[in-house]
């Protein structure tokens, strides 16, 4: 699976237009998460998982962080995100199936939030980043 | 399923069956004779693929008013789906996801994490429902 240059600047696009509420979409994001699979909590045993909590805020504006700076590197997603491929496969060890958890996740809070721009186009072609992302996390575990 | 909790009981005639064609491709696979669906635009406009996304909405809203038997419900429509159609049950999952998003895009901030566990819960006891009797 490829991005097209039209994927790239529909990405880019709607990174745009989320901006600074990324932080926040990431936390959201995460609280789905664990309430609609709550197979994914067992990865977080260690955190207040309660709603409004400062360590899901502080995950959530981590992954936000790592997210945009992979659409800042579009053309070289498996470099920007070496270290933390290699965190992943060789210390979290998060097994490949959450990924698609967080991953759908993330596109029902961008649809929820940005519902004008979530056009069936944008909506492919965010899936189709985050599902490249998932992919490149997940690269070294084996 | 009987603890689902909230749901809404909207009119879905607006959700839109057609998204899971344009952002999975592959899903096309099944609906040969329908037609031009060579861009996102023209799936959209499809009429055929309109009426088909009724027909799935249809099913959905008989899942609505039968929560605590969907085997029972779906039963029919599953062995249609093995037996005649050949869809591969990860197909369901897919659509069931697509749903989500789309009540997400609808309805907002009301879509809280609560409710989208419920539908996701939901969606998936449809799935499991309409492959129960592949063989």
């Amino acid at each position: 699976m490829v991005l097209s240059a039209a994927d790239k600047n529909n990405i880019k696009a709607a990174w745009n237009a989320i901006g600074s509420h990324a932080g926040d979409h990431g936390a959201e994001a995460l609280e789905r998460m664990f309430h609609s699979f709550p197979t994914t909590k067992t990865y977080f045993s260690h955190f207040d998982l309660s709603h409004g909590s400062t360590q899901i805020k502080g995950h959530g504006k981590k992954v936000a962080d790592a997210l945009g700076n992979a659409v800042n590197h579009l053309d070289d997603i498996p470099t920007a995100l070496s270290a933390l491929s290699d965190l992943h496969a060789h210390e979290l060890r998060v097994d490949p199936v959450n990924f698609r958890f967080l991953s759908h996740c993330l596109l029902v809070t961008l649809a929820s939030h940005h519902p004008g721009e979530f056009t069936p186009a944008v909506h492919a072609s965010l899936d189709k980043f985050f599902s490249t992302v998932s992919t490149v996390l997940t690269s070294k575990y084996r | 399923m009987a603890l689902l909790g909230e749901r809404k009981r909207k009119d879905l005639s607006f959700l839109q069956f057609t998204r899971l064609l344009v952002v999975y491709p592959w899903t096309q696979r099944f609906f040969d004779n329908f037609g031009n669906l060579s861009s996102a635009s023209a799936i959209m406009g499809n009429p055929k693929v309109k009426a088909h996304g009724k027909k799935v909405l249809t099913s959905l809203g008989e899942a609505i008013k039968n929560m605590d038997d969907l085997k029972g419900t779906f039963a029919h429509l599953s062995e249609l789906h093995c037996d005649r159609l050949h869809v591969d049950p990860e197909n369901f999952k897919l659509l069931g996801n697509e749903l989500v998003i789309v009540l997400a895009k609808y309805f907002g901030k009301e879509f809280t994490p609560q409710v989208q566990a419920a539908w996701q819960k939901m969606v998936a006891g449809v799935s499991i429902a309409l492959a129960h009797k592949y063989h």
